[in-house]
């Protein structure tokens, strides 16, 4: 028989759950699916919105002006000799695609209920396309980080390490694995339990103030507390990303490590526990 | 397959594909779907409390020997526990690619829960179910329609969500505009859409799916009649020209007896007959007899009506009833309706459906009964079946009333309420114009006059 043929019967044996059965093949088979998912949700976001796709720039851009004002302004925070609006810019900026691609993960299940509930598809391919659709929100909001950072270095205020640029798309790898594998458990745990939602919205602000995004590492001087930051496997890529980006911030091998063995572990835990819990939620819900 | 051939090319090497493949599944696949001792069981009652807090203080409590401070308590004392209930119970099935089988049952009897399987919606408990080609699963038309997007737009979501993939819809976009009817309005947002284009717009994607198996419930349901009509032919079509397998769940025997030659009969999760739909149906219209002078409709059986104005619960009969009359007698039977508002007037309609799913006539009642909120009305109904030709009929029992502005409004709907066979008056059977009356329809009508001129 043809091989091309053979490679277009679709055979499917269908099981009592188990736990290990992770179909990679099937996701890209409806990769068009997560393509429309990401599209559908920037045609959806700003509708009937004054502004539309100007939020995404204004958004990070308030905020970014608020750290300025508050902790650098108020608070009076060391950047470690960086100009305090690209400290937090560029913090702000990695932060909010980390938080981002969390919560709107989080809620797959709960607001996907109804579609889920009458047809199958790859249940994965909806969480995933969140977190494409927030990393492409991360590349505009750094789009408007790059004329700030060159004005800075024109100026001669930061010193990018440049031979580490190659460095970034593996930090937000795996910012997008370890958001994907978290979201992915407390989406499934939600079901079971609500009140995770809660927990949540603001188990992130939490994690958030355990990371260096509105302080650098350097001004962490509690020992105690600095092994708990440093235990947090986001700190490492946040400091990394500014270490690159504006020369400040501290490398550690064994941080990135630590990272990178997190991220896999949480993003194949979450996606196992997702698809345990994909198989029958619609008898639970 | 290469993505930059051109497209001429590609769309000819794509049919000479599909066509090998469609040899493949008709010729040399083992079956299209096969179940071996498949079960689900679901857990009827409380799962979790909801919270964590609540399942850690009943598992604390359990643990110790203490009664969980969690467990529902009936009025009397009665500790409710979880139950299980076998929705399907070792189900062994094989359909081969190219038949269109039906699936009939009544209400509960879990067709829902088997198409709910084979489209993969949810797992099953036990054994295993095995495919041979693509699935296309019609439980919902328009599943993942999104009221801000326009019908194009729409199209390549629901579409995608079925399973094709972007260049598949892309080569059928026309032929799926030009079936829904929808024209020019395709580039508007669907929440503009009146229902009937949703729906049309809806069943134009599914319907033009390259899937080897359908899988349908009472999508049919829908729609006007002309686009029924259209529907119908459109799955005679996938049917007889593409070799499709199809398994079509519906509670309308005309349109299994039109469409399938196989069907299958559930009952409490078991297949109970597998063969010639003709028999199948009589068989299910047998299982629905079941005499009895009391009927109860629990909340259940009332599923698939959402008007929850009122609740008809339960009709009784005399005692001599036996679920059988003569000709041209007339019928009387209570009926215990329980108001869950205030109304002066609720109407009774009694459909009366024959053996093949069609309902052949109305009976409504001409004056208003009251009804009072939270209280149980009793009412009285006299049925004349003087026009019901001899046969088998299921009666749908209908609770209705006008609104305050004066327009008609559901409170309650009961299907296949009662059954009721008109007895054969076998001394009338030497007449000749009596015979014809009975054997080909289901109503009586006035003997016509004629005389010589």
């Amino acid at each position: 028989m043809d091989k091309e043929i053979k490679k277009l019967i679709q055979h499917t044996v269908i099981e009592p759950k188990k736990l290990l059965h992770l179909n990679f093949g099937e996701l890209w088979k409806y990769r068009d699916l997560i393509s429309l998912f990401v599209k559908k949700d920037f045609a959806l976001v700003y509708k009937q919105t004054i502004l539309g796709p100007l939020w995404v720039f204004l958004n990070p851009l308030i905020t970014t002006i608020i750290y300025t004002v508050v902790f650098g302004g108020i608070a009076n925070i060391s950047t470690d000799g960086v100009p305090k609006l690209l400290f937090y810019m560029a913090g702000n900026t990695l932060w909010t695609f980390f938080s981002e691609a969390i919560s709107k993960t989080a809620t797959t299940f709960k607001d996907n209920a109804q579609v889920f509930g009458k047809i199958y598809f790859p249940r994965l391919t909806r969480p995933i396309s969140l977190v494409l659709y927030t990393g492409i929100n991360f590349a505009f909001q750094f789009l408007m980080f790059v004329p700030v950072w060159i004005f800075y270095i024109v100026r001669g205020e930061v010193q990018p390490h440049w031979t580490y640029l190659w460095v970034l798309p593996v930090v937000l790898l795996f910012m997008a694995a370890m958001a994907l594998g978290c979201g992915l458990i407390v989406s499934s745990i939600t079901i079971k339990y609500r009140d995770m939602a809660i927990v949540i919205t603001f188990g992130v602000k939490v994690w958030m103030y355990a990371t260096p995004v509105v302080y650098p590492m350097t001004e962490v001087n509690n020992e105690l507390l600095r092994r708990i930051i440093l235990l947090n496997p986001v700190t490492q890529p946040m400091e990394l990303f500014r270490f690159v980006l504006l020369g400040e911030g501290t490398l550690s091998a064994a941080g990135m490590i630590w990272t990178a063995v997190f991220a896999v572990a949480i993003l194949l835990f979450g996606m196992m526990y997702f698809n345990k819990v994909e198989k029958t939620f619609m008898d639970t819900i | 397959m290469n993505r930059n051939e051109t497209p001429a090319a590609t769309g000819a090497q794509e049919n000479a594909t599909l066509k090998a493949l469609k040899e493949y599944y008709l010729n040399e696949a083992p079956f299209a779907i096969q179940m071996t001792g498949v079960k689900k069981e679901y857990q009827l009652g409380q799962f979790s409390s909801g919270t964590l807090i609540n399942d850690v203080r009943s598992w604390w409590a359990r643990k110790h020997g203490r009664d969980d401070p969690n467990t529902k308590v009936e009025n009397d004392g009665r500790v409710i526990l979880t139950d299980r209930f076998l929705a399907l119970d070792d189900i062994n099935l094989e359909i081969k690619h190219g038949e269109t089988v039906g699936l009939i049952g009544a209400n509960g009897a879990g067709k829902s829960t088997l198409l709910k399987l084979l489209s993969r919606v949810t797992a099953p408990t036990a054994g295993r179910i095995e495919i041979y080609g693509r699935v296309a699963s019609m439980l919902e038309v328009g599943t993942g329609f999104n009221r801000e997007l326009t019908g194009r737009e729409n199209i390549y979501m629901n579409g995608t969500i079925l399973g094709m993939t972007k260049s598949e819809i892309d080569r059928k976009m026309d032929a799926i505009i030009d079936f829904s009817e929808i024209g020019r309005y395709i580039d508007t947002p669907v929440k503009r859409y009146s229902s009937g284009m949703y729906v049309k717009l809806a069943f134009a994607v599914a319907a033009n799916l390259d899937a080897e198996i359908m899988i349908m419930d009472e999508v049919l349901a829908v729609g006007d009649m002309a686009f029924q009509k259209k529907c119908i032919e459109k799955m005679r079509g996938i049917e007889q020209e593409r070799g499709k397998t199809i398994l079509y769940v519906s509670h309308n025997m005309d349109t299994i007896k039109r469409l399938c030659e196989r069907c299958i009969v559930l009952k409490q999760g078991k297949i109970i007959f597998d063969g010639p739909a003709n028999e199948a149906i009589a068989l299910y219209m047998g299982i629905n007899r079941a005499v009895a002078t009391h009927y109860d409709y629990p909340e259940s059986s009332h599923a698939r009506y959402n008007f929850r104005k009122a609740l008809i619960e339960s009709a009784d009969f005399p005692a001599s009833f036996n679920g059988q009359i003569p000709e041209n007698a007339t019928l009387s039977f209570r009926v215990a309706v329980l108001g869950k508002l205030d109304l002066s007037e609720m109407y009774l309609r009694l459909e009366i459906v024959n053996s093949y799913g069609t309902v052949i006539g109305v009976m409504n009642s001409e004056r208003g009964v009251p009804l009072k909120k939270n209280a149980r009305t009793h009412v009285s109904v006299v049925m004349n079946c003087a026009h019901l030709a001899p046969g088998n009929y299921q009666v749908n029992l209908v609770a209705e009333a006008y609104t305050a502005s004066g327009e008609w409004m559901k409170l309650d709907a009961v299907d296949s309420a009662f059954s009721l066979e008109i007895a054969y008056n076998a001394a009338a059977e030497e007449q000749h114009a009596h015979w014809f009356a009975v054997w080909n329809s289901s109503v009586n009508l006035e003997p016509l006059q004629i005389a010589q001129v």
